[in-house]
Order: structure tokens, then sequence, then C-alpha cells
């Protein structure tokens, strides 16, 4: 859970530092924050700040980094981090990102290339017809050719491949899939054309091809998992290109915010159409903008399909709609978007908003809704379904007979909000300097915020200009994430990954499953949420493995690394 | 009975080595912490995301909630799985949650209904976290009331005193006293015997405010761990408890239980429950919160039938954040709203009654004119619970800042 950033003034680092302190002690907590105050005026050593920058402004030193910054400068280094597009990407991520597909679909083209099995089975066995849409229509064909078609068949059995093992490979190849060792199985997966290993894949019962998924390279896991469960594959898409992009950009401040701003602004993959609406959320509304303006992103976020439906706005209609209606179920206003919009995405809880604002916000936002929203649509403002009344959204009149631009001028008044400004810049700096971060820092941020009309490159420029960035105080001061903790082993290690869905999955069961975390607060930016008992032995069962090559896709030469990647002083940065 | 306690402990890892240590010594060693009697356990639920108290019971009698919930309410118990089932005339429970009725009947399950927490928020975030820290409306609170809750004991008590089930700490058990975050009982362990040593040594050996703690907890965590890893579990009395992240949760707090190794509290969430959105299916009985509800009941069912005779050791009670606007909105759910109902269950409970007072769910009875209005605080259950039940007399520490809970005669 991440706390809002008012709440946590004057709490979570003293939680962790006094334990045992409890309600109704003012002057220990009193005394602790001056001590703490103290720390942030003390500076660093020039090699502190190298380490230092490249702990937080990165997923953790590679080997050999602290060595490149120094002789680049650091200020120049700073400087380049904040124009990722001045900084030339790295060839192998690009190359490793190639076959993740879905990566780069419209939500209508992921719904249409990865259809459900169910569908495949229905129109395999004649129930419905191939659809008309082409792509669709040919995603759909390069399936069914491979089974025979059985019109009696239920829907839950297993259809009948239209060429068997034994009729797809030749006896020793055959031998090599039932009886080879691991890796012999590999390699004659990935020595086969496209088409016959879909034919075998096919040919497979489902629990073999299961089977196969572990040890096999990127390209058939995509394949098997197209089998076996077509509405993972975004989601394999998406994890892989996460940990790769942390683990080997050389945009890292930009992939640090790419995470921080999902998580500020968190959809969630397991809700309806949102598991083929978030690659192109990301890739539209988060990425573009993670160092733009503030008002850019809002809006992006607030138009975007994945946005809409997982706050359900896209369904929240004015209230009289169906006044006079036959409709059984009458349709009507949705507050949940307009409360977490306010709550979460600008002003903060204590921001300044009341019940009151969130109908009202609520109602300037009816008709922004989805075209088509189980297939994928776009965004799309419907004038029938809006509220033409008048509006009073914190002390501003909306007036009557508005349409589209109601919504676009309460994110303008959140946007421009001095609270919106506090609040970002409090997230902001608990993210990259400390739990509770001095009130002078975030002043600053806040005016910068303010006179730049929400610039979030030169928020982050002030931050990292600032005495308290590089201070005693924020030093060592930040817990990792499993996200980052993850990231960092696989960098300080110089592993190889050649697949990163296993690192994916450890950063899932260490608590943090990413494009998963269904509540719209997203994940926690405070330490004492990332320390218990479960994450810790976690953490040193996930160093225990990766540093014994137990981890799919990972290699590394540091085989006596356990101890460095499962020490306390890792899960700092 | 503290230094021979104290001395058992020791002894029996002098005789048997760490990790060697016998399932029926570590028994012998934490379940003789009080000599008159074995130690109560309580077991906190949070139905995270706002649960629609008002169709989880629902108050059949009243005609308004039928007409604020045109498309949502539960019809009137007629003895079909698509209407509630009849508690006293005037409430019912959900269908899904049948199996609870047995509980009832037995008179060990007890329902506390317009309960909650008196601060306004509609925040999820803000209103868990008063809910769990049990100072509603005070933010600086920094531990939890179930970590307060632990009643005083003399010298160093069991490393499993008190427990969560999932990745992360909950706020509730955050605070002075030790308490695990337990991920899978089986996975508490480091799997590589020579990693392990060398990490206890460092985390016992740090000067990381943060991490030094947890780390020695941990360690000494792991060491009565091995003793429940060494047995497999089978629920007794044919419980069977369902697949779900929730259902599996309660098994392993029954585990625990049964192991007796000085368990006191525990904690297990369960979520789904924001139901903005398509609350109800085809019928009002079915769809996204009868599904949610049937996990939800099916659990405890099987903890109760699991835990048999040890029942009569625990009590176990559930929360919500807050409750759910009272007429539906535009799309077939609810918004976010007040007042909430409670389940208390255990051998020592008066159950088999609705407690609390009804506000009803006429227009000026409605909290804010929208809302189940509030008439039981949340304090007033758990502080019952941490008096009564756990033996804890301190409620001032416990609940700071609540000056006089109006218990509800939930125990004898």
């Amino acid at each position: 859970m991440r706390l809002p950033a008012l709440l946590t003034t004057g709490l979570a680092s003293f939680f962790l530092i006094l334990p045992a302190l409890s309600f109704g002690k003012p002057s220990k907590e009193a005394e602790d924050a001056k001590r703490q105050a103290k720390l942030f005026q003390k500076k660093l050593s020039k090699d502190q700040q190298v380490q230092h920058a490249l702990d937080r402004l990165t997923f953790g030193p590679k080997p050999g980094d602290i060595a490149r910054v120094k002789k680049m400068g650091l200020k120049k280094w700073l400087d380049l981090q904040l124009h990722p597009e001045r900084i030339p990407e790295n060839r192998d991520l690009e190359a490793k990102l190639q076959p993740l597909e879905s990566l780069r679909m419209s939500p209508m083209e992921a719904g249409q290339h990865y259809p459900t099995v169910q569908m495949i089975r229905a129109i395999a066995a004649g129930r419905q017809p191939l659809p008309e849409d082409p792509v669709l229509r040919a995603s759909i064909q390069r399936w069914i050719v491979r089974y025979k078609i059985n019109k009696n068949k239920e829907d839950d059995t297993e259809m009948e491949p239209a060429k068997t093992l034994e009729e797809t490979l030749a006896p020793p190849e055959l031998y090599t899939l039932r009886n080879g060792k691991p890796d012999q199985k590999r390699q004659l997966l990935e020595s086969m054309p496209a088409d016959k290993l879909e034919d075998v894949l096919v040919a497979l019962p489902r629990g073999q091809r299961q089977q196969l998924f572990n040890n096999s390279p990127a390209d058939v896991q995509r394949r098997i998992m197209l089998l076996n469960s077509p509405q993972q594959v975004v989601a394999y898409d998406l994890l892989q290109a996460k940990l790769l992009r942390a683990i080997e950009s050389n945009r890292q401040l930009a992939e640090e915010l790419d995470d921080f701003w999902f998580n500020h602004f968190n959809v969630y993959y397991d809700k309806g159409s949102d598991r083929f609406l978030i690659p192109d959320y990301e890739r539209e509304a988060i990425r573009p903008h993670v160092l733009g303006k503030f008002r850019d992103l809002l809006e992006a976020t607030a138009k975007s399909p994945a946005m809409l439906f997982y706050l359900d706005n896209f369904q929240s209609v004015r209230a009289d709609i169906d006044a006079n209606s036959k409709r059984k179920v009458k349709r009507g206003l949705n507050e949940n978007y307009g409360r977490e919009l306010m709550e979460l995405h600008t002003l903060g809880v204590n921001g300044g908003y009341t019940q009151h604002d969130v109908t009202e916000v609520a109602r300037c936002f009816t008709g922004w809704t989805i075209q088509d929203p189980r297939r994928g649509g776009a965004f799309f403002y419907d004038d029938k379904l809006h509220d033409k009344g008048e509006k009073m959204v914190l002390g501003h009149v909306i007036p009557a007979g508005g349409s589209i631009e109601d919504g676009e001028k309460v994110l303008d008044i959140l946007a421009a909000h001095p609270s919106t400004a506090k609040f970002i810049s409090t997230e902001l700096a608990q993210r990259f300097v400390a739990d509770n971060p001095p009130p002078a820092l975030i002043d600053k941020m806040s005016k910068t915020f303010l006179d730049s009309g929400g610039d979030i490159r030169q928020v982050m420029k002030t931050m990292l200009d600032s005495k308290e960035f590089w201070s005693q105080g924020a030093y060592r001061a930040k817990v990792k994430t499993p996200f980052e903790m993850v990231a960092s082993s696989v960098r300080a290690l110089d592993a190889n990954v050649t697949d990163a869905w296993a690192l994916a999955n450890q950063v899932g069961n260490l608590g943090e499953p990413l494009y998963r975390k269904q509540e719209p607060t997203g994940y926690s930016n405070l330490n004492s949420d990332w320390v218990n008992s479960a994450a810790l032995l976690g953490r040193m069962n996930f160093a225990v493995q990766v540093s014994k090559n137990q981890v799919q896709g990972v290699k590394t030469a540091a085989s006596q690394s356990a101890e460095l990647i499962g020490s306390p002083d890792f899960q700092r940065k | 009975m503290t230094s021979r306690r104290v001395f058992l402990k020791g002894s029996a890892l002098a005789m048997f080595g760490v990790g060697a240590l016998p399932a029926w010594l570590s028994r012998s060693v934490y379940a003789g912490d009080s000599s008159e009697r074995r130690k109560k356990i309580l077991v906190a639920i949070f139905q995270r995301g706002a649960v629609d108290g008002l169709n989880v019971v629902i108050p059949f009698g009243e005609q308004r909630y039928y007409e604020l919930r045109p498309s949502l309410a539960i019809p009137k118990p007629d003895g079909t799985p698509m209407s509630a089932v009849d508690l006293d005339g005037f409430f019912g429970l959900h269908p899904s949650l049948a199996p609870l009725k047995l509980m009832f009947d037995a008179r060990q399950l007890a329902i506390v209904d317009a309960v909650g927490s008196p601060d306004p928020t509609r925040s999820h975030f803000d209103a868990q976290d008063y809910m769990e820290s049990g100072t509603p409306g005070f933010k600086a609170t920094s531990d939890g009331w179930m970590n307060r809750a632990l009643p005083k004991i003399a010298g160093p008590g069991s490393p499993i005193r008190a427990v969560s089930l999932g990745a992360s700490l909950p706020r509730a058990l955050r605070g002075r006293n030790d308490a695990l975050a337990v991920n899978s009982l089986n996975d508490f362990q480091v799997r590589d015997p020579k990693a392990a040593a060398a990490f206890e040594s460092m985390y016992e050996h740090t000067v990381d405010p943060a991490l030094s703690g947890t780390g020695k907890e941990t360690f000494s965590a792991v060491k009565i761990m091995q003793s429940i890893q060494k047995q497999s579990y089978t629920p007794a009395n044919g419980a069977k408890y369902p697949g779900g992240r929730f259902g599996q949760n309660l098994q392993q707090i029954a585990r625990l239980i049964k192991a007796d190794v000085g368990l006191e509290v525990a904690f297990a969430d369960i979520g789904g429950w924001d139901t903005h959105v398509n609350e109800v299916g085809a019928q009002p009985a079915l769809g996204q919160l009868a599904n949610n509800l049937a996990d939800f009941g099916q659990s405890l069912a099987a903890f109760y039938r699991d835990l048999g005779d040890r029942m009569a050791d625990v009590a176990v009670v559930t929360m919500s954040e807050f409750g759910r606007t009272a007429k539906e909105n535009g799309n077939r759910g609810t918004d976010h709203g007040h007042a909430n109902v409670m389940f208390v269950m255990g051998g020592g409970i008066r159950g088999g009654k609705v407690y609390g007072d009804w506000p009803g769910l006429g227009e000026e009875q409605l909290n804010e004119g929208r809302d189940l209005a509030l008439t039981t605080d949340f304090r007033d259950v758990l502080g019952e619970l941490v008096s009564k039940h756990l033996g804890n007399p301190n409620l001032k520490a416990v609940f700071p800042g609540y000056e006089n809970p109006k218990f509800r005669g939930l125990l004898g």
C-alpha cells in the first residue's frame, strides 16, 4: 500500500528507525526529526555522489558504471539522463524487444491477434462462422487449419490435431522430443521452421506443451502461451519488456520514471478489457510524458481506454438519462474515476476537496467513454450521455451547456492546483530522496511545478539541484522495491538475460506482481511496506537461485554472489 | 513459569541443535506459556475494497431496501438458492453465505450490523489505514491495533505470536511486538543451508535500522517453522478449503494454531469488493459479489470445521473499511458509503444473533442522505474481543483516544 504523501510526514522513516515508538510520545519523535533534519544538511563525498546517483536514478550500477560516470562527469551524465532522447538506445535491447509484437499493437489489434481458446474451438467445430475482420480471421485460421473439425465435440474438450506428432516429426526427432535432455529438446525446437514448430505444438497434448515451456527459448514460449492461454500473451510481452528495459536500457532515469508514473496512474491487467488496453496505455499515455508536462500526462491518462475502463468512467452517464425509459436497469453516474482522479492522481487525499466535489467532477466526465469497449475501441466523447447542467468544482463554476470541455476544464483546474504541485513533488521526493523528505525540498519542487506549468523535467531538475538530494539524509535511505531489487541484482552480476519471464515472476513472488496491482493506489513507495519476514526470505532465496543460475533465462559467471545479493546492504539504494 | 519456559526452550535447542527441534518438543515449549489455560487466539480478516454490507446481511424486513436497489436487492427468503437465508425474520444472509448458517444456528457466529469507523472518509486507503491503526481520524499513529492488542508477557515470547498471511505485513500488525509476514508455511526458509547460515549472521550483525530487527525475528521463526514443515497437513473433519488465496491462507492459520507454536493473533485479507460496476449478474444472487462471498463463506466454514474443538480457543472477526451506498448507482453497482457489517465467530462467542441498532434506510435515516448510518463503532467490537477474549485489559493503549467503549455483549 502506498501511503498518500501527507500521511507520511513524520511517520514512515521513524517507524522503522524506532519500531518501539508508539502513540503519544511526541518528544522522541521531535528529537528524531531534528536528527533527521541535520542529516539532510550533511554533504556527500564525491565518490558517494556517484554511487548515490547510480543507486537512485538507475536500476542499480553495473560493473564499470561508476568509472564511466566519473569519466564523463556527473553533471553531464545527469543532464543526459534528463534528456533521454539524446541517449542512443542499447541495440541488444531493441533486438530483444522486437519479437514482443503486442507492445506495438493497438488495443483492437491485440484483441484480434490473440483470440481466446473458446473462440477458436467454436469456429473449428463449426458452431461459429469465421469472423469477417481479416486480421482476426487470419489469426484464427492459423490455428484451426491444424485441427480436425468435429461438430459434435463439447466446448471444453481438447480438439484433435489434424496431423499427429508421428506425421510431423522424423523418428529421431520424435525420440529427442520424448526422451531427450532439456537442452536437446531446446535445440530441436530452435532448429525447426515456424510452420513445423506450430504443427508440433498443436499435436502435443496441452500438459506436455506446458512442460516444454520452462526450458524453451522465448519465441517457443510465446507460441506455447498462444495455444494454452492466449489471454496471457500480452502480459508475457509487457513483463518481458518491463524487466528487459530496466536491466538493459541506456535511458535509465526514463525507465525509473515510466515505473513511477505507471504506478501513479495505476491500471490493473486482470480487469476485463484492460488486458489488451495496457500496451497502448503505457506506450501512448505514459512513456511519451514521463519528463513532459503533467497536464499532458493527466489528459493522456484521462482519455485512455485503459483508465476509462479500469475506473469505470466509460459507463458513467448523466443521472437522468433513463428517467423516462422503460429500461429495467437504469444507467447513471459513477463516482469511481472522479474520486481517484483527485485523491490519487492530483490533489492527494487532504488536498481540499469534498464529497460534493467528487460528484461534480464525475458529472463533468459523463460521456467520456470508449467506442466498442469489449473489442479495444478508442476514446470517444458521447454528448448524448453528458450531463449538461451547471457544475461547481473546487469553487470554479463550470457553466451549463458544456460538452467535452467540462472534463478538460477539470483537468486544467486540478493540474494547476497548489495541492497537486505539493502532492506530486512529495511523491517524487519519496521515490528518489527519502520516505520522509524535508519540507524545504518539497517547497522548492512545488514552486518549480507551479512556475513551470507542471513541467516534470524542471521539477526533477530542482530535485537534482537540491542539497537535500545529495545529502547523508538521502544516502542509502531507501529500501529497494522487489522490482528494483531483482533488476539491480541482474545488473550488479552483469548477467546475460535471454528471457526475463522467470525474473518477472520472481518480482511477483516478492510481493510486487507487475501490472497486477488491483487497487488504484499502485504499489508503495515506502520502506516499511517492503520490509517483513516473508519479503526478506524471498529475497534471500532469489539471491541463492540467481547466483546458482537457477533462474530460467538468466546466466551469470558470478556464482559466489548469493551473499552479496541477499545481504542487508544490497536491499538498500 | 517464564524461567521454566525459557529453560525448556534453551535446553531443547541444546539437545537437538538448531533445526532439529522435534514437533512435540516445540509444542511443549510454547504451549506452556500459561499454566492454567491454553492461549486464546484472535484471527482478524480484512475485506479490502469496501464490501457491500447491505447485500451481505440483507435487511429483507425493510421495504426501503427493495426500493433503493431495484436491480441489486436479494429477494426475501423463499427457500430457493436465489433468495436470502433467513436469520431472524428481519435479516438474512446472502445465499452465497449459506455455509455460515450452520455456525449461526450453533450460536458460534454473531453478526454486528450498522458498524464501522466513525471517520467520514470515503477513501479506501485512509479508511483501511484508520481501521488498521485503530485510531480513526488520526494519521500519525505508527503502529497497528492488533500489535498493541498482544498481551504483555515477561521474557521473550514465541517468535510466532503474531502472523499475517501474505507477502507483506499489514498495518494492523506493525509495531513494537515482533510480527511475521508468511507467504507460505512451507516456503518459510532459506533453501540453501550454507547461504542460510551466512545470511543469518549478516542480519544478526547489521546495523541497518530497518533490516536488523526483521532479520532476527525471521531467523528465529524459521527454526520453529522447520518442525511444522516436516509434517504434511490434512484438514480435519473432512474440511475442504477453496483453492483461492484466501482459503489457503485460512488453512495455514489453522495449521499454525494446531501446531501449538505460540500463535496469539493472525491476520488475513481478501480483496475484490469494490463493486462499482456489475455487482450482480443475471440475477441479484449471482455475479461478482456472489462469487466473492462464496469464496469468503466457504473458507470460513472450512476453517471452523477444520479446527473443530479448537474453536473453543479461537475468535475470528471480519471487517471492511466502509460500506457502500444504500441506493444502487447507474452501473448495477454501488459507490463508497459508510457503515457496514462485521462477523464474529468462535467457541466463546454468544452467537446466533444480529447485534447492533438498526438505523433504518429511510431518506432521513441515511448518513448524508446516501449511506447506512453508523450505530456501533468498530472499536466496540474489537475492544470486547481484545479484553474479554485475549485477556488484555489495557484498552486505552490498544485504542488510544477511545474513551468509553460500549461492549455489545458478544462474549460472556
